[in-house]
């Protein structure tokens, strides 16, 4: 009987094995999560790490240093073109593995393989994803990057630079975030980079908003719809100049005959709402000429804004090359360096944000939906079968239909067993998305990498399609430019703003603007180029261009260009940086002629007299920023909660501009109105309200001790996967979506740069981050707070000659 | 002398083990040296304990104070909801040597039931 007590302690030491080793019991495998030798201890990165090391690749085929400087940026110098990039994608990996897959994954469909389903906006996502056609769009990338030898080559190495890297992970030495969530990395491949480029394709021109807007225009009658909703605004300084003269126009977009009865004016509901990419992706690049500044030489400026996260979107890099030697902000997940400058110029992007996702109703012969009506004739579906993984569960079945609208095949992507979460009508909506046109990104960024002119620039930009860019550039022969560069459908007036009869032809694109009349500026007389995500051209431009575009960042910007002179790197940083409030400025002067004091109580009138005394500035302490930003909503809403309190749940609001541009144009503006009462309400009444309404939120704030701006407004730079203890919450940063420091509360300027183009370049950056993507490291987050405080690093393109410099602290080698 | 013998010898063999085989090779390691070293089931229990308590505690504060408690910070707050990297430390530690400790009294009873 002696042998009971050992089998009793033997099955609890199994027990007690097992517990820890899964999440069967305890919510984590704590035991693999904690053993120092294995779990996340091994991440903690030891306070003064020696990154110094000698590495042997067969792959390579010369030799390869790294000089990692003081802030971990690596300068690599090769010397072959694609051992650089080997070595780039060994770095990416080595320090951002987590996120590469992580974001790559997540464009792929692939979430609830990692996940699961208990959240089941997770499996939402990925079938949003995958009937986006996400897959679809970057297997035709991957193919027409096997048509270009260089370009192929180029992915090849950076692919096998990765997968070195990966090789040599054994389970202590995999990213902490593979360890919290329980998974294991599998091989990179050109077909992840592909995806990764969609999902950049889907952050910058995945938006659109034709649900919304045609639930909007069937709801209102046809003035309000032009009122709310305007195709013009009065006060926009396009990117191209007001009468700049255009190119003659060779494609001419036809209107369909019906489209007045069966699509401008029809009122056919669709419901719909799905994730949406941030509407405010936007930025701020300008390059001002030798004549305008201090040294004579050209500054170029950028600052793309984007979802701020940990690890960072960006890896600040040199690689340096017999052929080119290029600096700047790289994507961990594609090789090369996407802004920045190398040696005789530099270059900058702003998003287009012109609307390239079109949505057309497609009629299906029956409910197994094998047939399809096109032209008269029912045509045969193609299937594409979505097999989704789920972490502990059954592979979830996705059956997506495409149907061919003309020559391209489109995914049906809402129908029947797919309606991201709403109603649809049991209508069949299939997306015609530019970003499914087969194109090679990269080949832009390597030719700009290795531009030396204007020409080399030229030819480098044309091969950006999607998503198309504000492209900026400024080279130290003192030329700059501007290109509204993109492969955009030439559209007719309003096409593509709602949803469109998928039916036959005659609503599809009809072409592309041709390239050469894309719109550009080469050292425009007035000595400056800009753009900030507004409408690029004014009217006279002979294609539509949609609705709904930023514009008062772009005002500030051109303002503040064309009255100064003599311009140095610093005051191009206070540009950078600056809280100026535009939209504040044009409309407050009427806000307070239309205050009735008399109607305010004490508490209310103290805080109107926060913002009579404001300087228009989202400054950090500032409390009348915080009452303006706070009012200004509330009047949004008191205006046109009346006349949106029976529209469709799903359905546009108004443009930020409209109100703004209608009260300056008319203060008795007919929203102001509240329709649900007999008598006449004017913007006066309106204001008293929303005064009376942002009271009751400041007091609460101002109790909470959160009535300076940046308190309120507490922006954070979460983790990727959101886990909070991961993040930097509530960060001392002022600004707002019409500053030109845009920093917004999870959103903003994700890479700050400036580059002076001096014989010796002059650089300068930040981003909100830090080159190691490891929690456990001092480098995870050690650039946030210079972000925050508006503060630059100096950027160091470092020359051959320069190994022994200070500021070089370990030395990596790569040979065969 | 046998305790210490013990103590020292699971230690040493868990560290080893750890190397090339996951986690839970500490509590074959404690098993083996309890089945082989002659103790009593308690003593031999608090010996597996022991080793692992100071084994896994003491190169659990080695690593984070070498990384001024950086990601112990964060990690205590994931996972025990609280920011206190000591407290991670004695979770880590008492873990090893709980797995320890009952590995070493199975050893010790097999020992026993030979005997």
């Amino acid at each position: 009987m002696r042998i009971i007590p050992f089998i009793t302690s033997a099955v609890i030491t199994s027990g007690l094995v097992v517990v820890l080793n899964t999440n069967l019991v305890l919510p984590a495998p704590l035991g693999k999560l904690l053993s120092p030798q294995h779990g996340i201890w091994q991440n903690a990165e030891p306070a003064n790490e020696d990154f110094t090391a000698n590495l042997k690749f067969p792959q390579l085929s010369g030799k390869v240093n790294v000089y990692l400087d003081e802030r971990l940026i690596p300068h690599i110098f090769a010397e072959q073109e694609n051992d650089a990039y080997f070595v780039q994608g060994y770095l990416h990996a080595k320090f951002r593995l987590w996120q590469m897959e992580f974001q790559t994954h997540a464009a792929a469909g692939r979430l609830s393989e990692i996940l699961g389903d208990k959240d089941p906006r997770i499996l939402n996502f990925d079938r949003t994803m995958r009937r986006l056609g996400m897959v679809y769009a970057a297997e035709i990338s991957e193919k027409e990057v096997e048509q270009d030898a260089a370009t192929k080559a180029q992915c090849d190495a950076y692919t096998a630079g990765v997968n070195a890297w990966i090789e040599t992970l054994t389970e202590s030495k995999l990213p902490l975030e593979y360890k919290m969530i329980g998974y294991a990395p599998e091989k990179w491949s050109n077909h992840k980079t592909a995806l990764f480029l969609k999902y950049m394709s889907l952050d910058l021109a995945g938006h659109d908003e034709d649900f919304e807007m045609t639930n909007a225009k069937s709801f209102f009658s046809a003035d309000d719809f032009a009122k709310l909703f305007p195709a013009v605004q009065d006060s926009l300084d396009p990117i191209i100049p007001r009468g700049t003269p255009f190119p003659v126009q060779k494609v001419f977009p036809k209107t369909p005959a019906n489209a007045d009865s069966v699509y401008l004016n029809s009122k056919d509901l669709a419901v719909e709402e799905s994730f949406k990419p941030d509407k405010d992706n936007g930025s701020n690049n300008w390059a001002v000429s030798g004549s305008k500044t201090k040294s004579g030489a050209p500054i170029l400026c950028n600052d793309p804004h984007l979802g701020l996260n940990l690890p960072s979107l960006w890896y600040e890099m040199q690689i340096s090359t017999p052929s080119f030697n290029a600096y700047g902000a790289t994507f961990p997940g594609a090789p090369g360096v996407i802004i920045g400058f190398n040696d005789s110029c530099a270059f900058g992007f702003t998003n287009g944000g012109r609307d390239v996702r079109d949505y057309y109703e497609i009629k299906f012969k029956d409910d197994k939906r094998e047939e399809y009506l096109f032209n008269g004739e029912w045509r045969k579906t193609k299937w594409r079968i979505d097999s989704i993984k789920i972490k502990g569960k059954n592979n979830f079945i996705d059956s997506v239909a495409y149907v061919q609208l003309g020559n391209d095949w489109c995914p049906v992507m809402y129908d029947k067993t797919y309606s991201g979460g709403r109603n649809t009508n049991n209508k069949n909506y299939a997306v015609r998305w530019k970003a499914h046109d087969a194109s090679n990104e990269l080949k832009i960024f390597t030719m700009l990498n290795h531009a030396k002119n204007y020409a080399d620039y030229s030819a480098a930009v044309v091969n950006l399609h999607t998503p198309g860019q504000n492209c900026a550039f400024a080279c130290k022969n003192g030329d700059i430019a501007i290109r509204t560069q993109g492969e955009w459908p030439a559209k007719w007036k309003g096409q593509g703003d709602f949803i469109m009869p998928g039916t036959d032809t005659s609503y599809l694109w009809q072409g592309m603007i041709p390239q050469d009349e894309i719109t550009y500026q080469y050292n425009p007389e007035r000595g400056f180029i800009s753009s900030a995500n507004q409408k690029p051209v004014d009217e006279t431009y002979p294609y539509y261009m949609g609705r709904n575009y930023p514009m008062y960042r772009g005002i500030t910007i051109n303002k503040r260009l064309a009255a100064m002179n003599s311009i140095t790197v610093d005051d191009m940083k206070a540009l950078q940086t600056d809280n100026y409030n535009m939209a504040a400025a044009m409309i407050l002067p009427l806000l307070m002629k239309n205050i009735k004091e008399n109607e305010l109580n004490a508490e209310e009138k103290k805080y109107a007299d926060l913002l009579k005394n404001w300087n228009l500035r989202n400054d950090v302490g500032s409390k009348g920023a915080t009452v303006f930003e706070v009012l200004w909503k509330n009047l949004v809403d008191t205006i046109f909660h009346d006349e949106f309190a029976k529209a469709p749940k799903v359905v546009m609001h108004p443009f930020e501009s409209s109100l703004l541009e209608e009260l300056l144009k008319d203060s008795v503006y007919k929203f102001a109105d509240d329709i649900s009462t007999p008598q006449k309400e004017t913007l006066a009444d309106m204001l008293t309200l929303a005064i009376k309404e942002t009271a009751v939120i400041l007091k609460k704030a101002e109790a909470d001790g959160k009535l300076d701006w940046e308190k309120f407004k507490g922006t954070s730079i979460n983790h990727l996967a959101r886990l909070a203890p991961l993040s930097r919450p509530n960060l001392p940063i002022g600004g707002g979506s019409h500053n030109i420091n845009a920093t917004k509360e999870v959103h903003g300027p994700s890479w700050r740069m400036i580059v002076e183009l001096t014989p010796q370049t002059n650089a300068w950056g930040v981003y909100p981050g830090g080159q190691n993507g490891n929690p456990g490291s001092k480098y995870y987050d050690n650039f946030v707070d210079q972000w925050a405080a508006g503060k630059y690093y100096q950027l160091w393109m470092m020359t051959k000659g320069e190994e022994k410099d200070k500021r070089v602290k370990w030395v990596m080698s790569f040979g065969k | 002398m046998k305790f210490i013998i013990s103590l020292l010898l699971i230690a040493l063999l868990s560290f080893a083990a750890c190397l090339y085989l996951p986690w839970w090779s500490i509590a074959i390691a404690t098993f083996i040296v309890a089945a082989l070293i002659p103790q009593k089931p308690g003593k031999a229990f608090i010996t597996g304990f022991l080793a692992l308590f100071l084994l896994w505690g003491g190169l659990s504060f080695w690593i984070s104070n070498n990384n001024g408690h950086l990601l112990a910070h964060k990690i205590s707050l994931l996972v025990l909801k609280m920011d206190n990297p000591y407290l991670l430390i004695a979770a880590t530690a008492l873990i090893g040597a709980l797995v320890a400790g009952m590995a070493a009294l199975s050893g010790s009873y097999l020992r026993q039931c030979k005997a």
